[in-house]
């Protein structure tokens, strides 16, 4: 019976590029400023590379359909490359297609990008786009991002009986740590450091998040280039190697939408995907064996219930954590070590490669002593795509070996 | 015997009062004082004539079999559609089926009556059992007029038939001509009048006896046979000398509900009969009439059934049931008076696809969802593939409509990101009763008013307006309440 991928695929080589508000910048050179450190990181040349994948969300203002886009850009040599979108799992996708190409068998080295130019949409936030269907959007409501993941909170209170002010401190508290991390990472797309109380008194967005509770908005690129754990000690001999432990995607099914058994107040795809990532990676107590997370911190209210969906948090007891410190940079499990969606930006296609990245180079022991976690043996990253109510969840183990 | 099966009348939540307007624009018409006084009844942002006389019709409707209807009219000088027939956007949302007459009347402000006597006769001639007309109208005044003053938004439904009847049809007169004091041409938005005292000195004062007198000869009655007498008339000088003239005791005349909506236009002579019905007794003889280019006179008998006839959602409910709009210029936006900035998120299109919404018109139009077979699971949206995890069956599902089910709320937000002209937006996670769930809007209501398990019911209304192609999208929004006017 399969098992997944674990210790199959190895990541030889990573970029990324800085997040921001690129005004000067094209989808194409955004994607050549993670390439150009990728392919420096993974030892290797453009003609080793013999099939790509790249993950973009809002094709419409950057890269447009198909795999043409990325080939034209760095000019690949007529190799298969394919354009995969998945919400914000998007560029976990692009990931995972290179990873089974070479867990396969079918190639020795692959490249996954992801890459998002949000900031030619010409207003704040998302464009209001159908992404559920024609049909979806006459019966959906006049619904933004924010509003969607705020429900967590007001279904978060009524399934714990937490008060809304103990729920805006914990998510007070996500945010200001995720700004606390982002200022010492120059890639970061935002990163200054503000108080608590400027976070909690910002102006609402949707009730009950404010605009700190909000992640940026950002351009950006992130790259990997994976090979099997046989190519990988050839081209890196007596070098750490980064391997995945598990790659994982749940998608909803259509029950939390028509069915009245979901209550609201999480993900039933991270808990799904995240069951199978443990067992593909042979994780029996996440909480203490997990040592850093990066997750989908779109909204600071998804971090806080997805620490739970993870099994990190028992049920009810995120905000504890939370406020106790558990997730902080010197806390027990780290979360968002890189400042996270919140701060280092959310290029949407990008996001899950950026995530991998950060684990990767902190596997790696590459930062600087003031962003290092400490002895780091597995770092998880999570995506959360589409809303509360239909979704799709990526989650990826990455460990030494 | 034909005649009234039903009855229910209809005004929208909000209040305008009438100083609000004077203290905005009474310096470039001071002589709007004069109609300054009492409150007009304003269509929230997301309603029109079609949603206000659903609104009416389902009230009417309720406790009725929606299947058992044989026509649906619909009466209105405000249309939202010239071409597409705007009574099968109301017949939809009252599950009314598809074998069914349905038919639009315009044109003048007594096509309320029209439509009224058209299913009288409908009935009489036995094409059907039951008809239902909903009137209702959202005329607008320029800005400062006369007419801004007194035009109020509302909508009254009358269902007639010949089982269960509680006020029986006796006859009825009709005058029509061609005589002008309002006109609105075809490509007018608002209401354009000749003098005042030609409306009042020759149309309400000599059209309306003239229809009365025409009704009492043809029917061998007098006036005083009548324990009602009801009839539009905003000119209160006016209405007393009809009184005077037509030797009328005060208890007679029906209040003209200027003070709680204004005119109403089309609706107003049912919305006018709706409230006289809730205080008749068995026996009583009601004349209705009718103004606008003529008259319509109905002649009714009460009958013994309005005794049996369920205690229901009154027209002073609606009265009771109100908010003030404090803001004139919040008005002015809705009803797309104002060049406002919505925002380049609400420039986003909104091509409507004709060929999508046909294929799931129930879905749409009358919150049709399904009902498994083989486990009984109820599902919204219709689904093929039954939702429940532990069946799964396919193709095994019957239709259900779920708009007068009821739900509760299981997540709330408000969006102040959303484009729209009444931000926030509100909207969360609603449980149908008995099965499903919908992401739906909440309308007339603030987030104060949202908890987690709190009550719903489902309304129709506005979801967008395209106004790059001229065209109104219709779904179901939630209203908040512990009282729920409308069940299954």
């Amino acid at each position: 019976m399969a098992k997944g991928i674990r210790d199959k695929v190895v990541v030889l080589g990573m970029g990324c590029s800085v997040f921001g508000e690129r005004w000067e910048d094209d989808s194409g050179d955004l994607l050549l400023e993670a390439y150009r450190e990728c392919l420096a990181d993974a030892g290797i040349e453009k003609k080793d590379i013999e099939a790509a994948w790249v993950g973009n969300h809002i094709d419409e203002v950057s890269i447009g359909k198909g795999g043409c886009y990325l080939a034209n850009t760095l000019h690949l040599p007529f190799i298969p490359v394919t354009r995969v979108e998945n919400f914000c799992a998007s560029g976990t996708e692009a990931f995972r297609g290179a990873c089974y190409a070479v867990a396969s068998g079918a190639y020795d080295i692959a490249l996954a990008a992801g890459v998002e130019k949000l900031k030619d949409i010409g207003y704040g936030g998302l464009p209001d786009s159908p992404i559920f269907g024609q049909l979806s959007r006459l019966l959906s409501p006049n619904a933004t991002a924010p509003g969607m993941f705020a429900q967590l909170a007001t279904a978060y209170a009524g399934r714990h009986d937490v008060p809304m002010e103990k729920i805006k401190e914990a998510i007070t508290h996500i945010s200001w740590k995720s700004h606390q991390n982002g200022t010492k990472n120059p890639r970061a797309h935002l990163r200054r450091e503000i108080s608590e109380t400027q976070i909690k008194d910002s102006p609402f967005v949707a009730y009950p998040l404010g605009l700190f509770d909000c992640c940026g908005v950002s351009d950006g690129a992130a790259m990997a280039i994976v090979t099997t754990p046989e190519v990988a000690a050839k081209l890196k001999p007596n070098q750490d190697l980064i391997k995945v432990k598990a790659l994982q995607i749940a998608v909803s099914s259509g029950e939390e939408m028509s069915y009245n058994h979901w209550d609201g107040s999480g993900f039933m795809t991270t808990r799904q995907a995240a069951r199978q990532a443990y067992e593909e990676a042979g994780v029996n107590n996440p909480r203490e064996e997990i040592s850093m997370l990066e997750v989908h911190d779109c909204f600071s209210i998804t971090e806080m219930v997805t620490m739970e969906d993870l099994q990190i948090s028992p049920p009810g007891q995120a905000p504890e954590d939370i406020l106790n410190g558990f997730y902080d940079l010197d806390g027990q499990v780290p979360c968002q070590p890189d400042g996270g969606l919140k701060c280092f930006g959310h290029p949407i296609g990008a996001s899950g490669l950026r995530m991998i990245y950060e684990i990767y180079n902190q596997l790696l022991r590459r930062w600087p002593e003031e962003r290092l976690v400490k002895n780091p043996r597995l770092g998880l990253t999570h995506n959360l795509g589409g809303v509360p109510s239909q979704n799709v969840c990526s989650i990826c183990i990455l460990g030494t070996n | 015997m034909i005649g009234i099966s039903s009855y229910a009348g209809y005004m929208p939540r909000l209040r305008l009062n009438r100083m609000t307007i004077f203290s905005a624009m009474g310096w470039l018409n001071p002589a709007t004082i004069m109609n300054a006084a009492g409150d007009k009844a304003v269509a929230n942002y997301d309603e029109d004539s079609i949603t206000m006389a659903v609104a009416a019709g389902r009230r009417c409707l309720n406790g009725f079999d929606p299947s058992t209807i044989g026509a649906v009219y619909f009466a209105t000088t405000t249309a939202p559609f010239k071409e597409r027939q705007n009574a099968n956007i109301v017949a939809g949302a009252l599950a009314a089926g598809e074998n069914i007459r349905a038919a639009d009347f315009g044109g003048s402000v007594k096509s309320g009556t029209t439509a009224l006597l058209a299913a009288l006769e409908f009935v009489a001639a036995g094409s059907g059992a039951k008809a239902v007309t909903c009137a209702a109208d959202c005329r607008l005044g320029k800005v400062s007029s006369m007419q801004e003053m007194v035009f109020g938004d509302g909508g009254a439904a009358i269902m007639v038939g010949t089982a269960d009847v509680i006020a029986a049809y006796k006859g009825s007169y009709s005058i029509s001509c061609d005589f002008v004091d309002h006109l609105r041409g075809a490509n007018s938005k608002y209401d354009r009048q000749w003098e005042e005292r030609w409306i009042r000195d020759l149309g309400y004062e000599r059209l309306i006896p003239q229809a009365i007198d025409g009704i009492c000869k043809k029917y061998d009655l007098q006036v005083a046979d009548f324990a009602r007498i009801i009839y539009p008339c905003y000119y209160g000088a006016a209405r007393k000398k009809i009184n005077q003239n037509l030797g009328l005791e005060p208890g007679q005349v029906q209040d003209n509900l200027l003070m709680d909506s204004g005119d109403t236009g089309s609706a107003h002579p049912l919305l006018m009969l709706a409230s006289a019905l809730e205080d008749a007794a068995p026996g009583d003889k009601l004349l209705l009439v009718s103004y606008g280019n003529g008259c319509d006179a109905l002649y009714f008998e009460v009958t013994e059934k309005i005794n049996n006839y369920r205690d229901r959602t009154r027209v002073s409910d609606s009265v009771r049931n109100q908010a003030e709009l404090e803001n004139y210029l919040q008005y002015l936006t809705w009803r797309g008076m104002l060049p406002i900035e919505v925002g380049m998120r609400g420039e986003e299109d909104r091509l409507t696809r004709w060929s999508l919404v046909w294929r799931n018109r129930r879905a749409i139009l009358s919150l049709e969802g399904t009902r498994c077979l083989e486990c009984g699971t109820q599902q919204y949206p219709p689904q093929r593939v039954c939702v429940n995890p532990d069946c799964g069956a396919m193709d095994r599902m019957e239709p259900v409509t779920l708009a007068d089910k009821g739900g509760k709320i299981t997540s709330f937000t408000s969006d102040m990101l959303a484009a729209g002209t009444n931000p926030p937006a509100i909207y969360g996670n609603v449980d149908f009763n008995g099965g499903g769930r919908c992401m739906m809007d909440f309308t007339d209501c603030t987030l104060e008013d949202l908890q987690v398990g709190k009550p719903v019911y489902f309304t129709f209304r506005i979801k967008y307006i395209d106004t790059k192609r001229d065209t109104t999208f219709y779904f179901w929004k939630a209203v908040p309440s512990e009282e729920v006017p409308i069940s299954g």
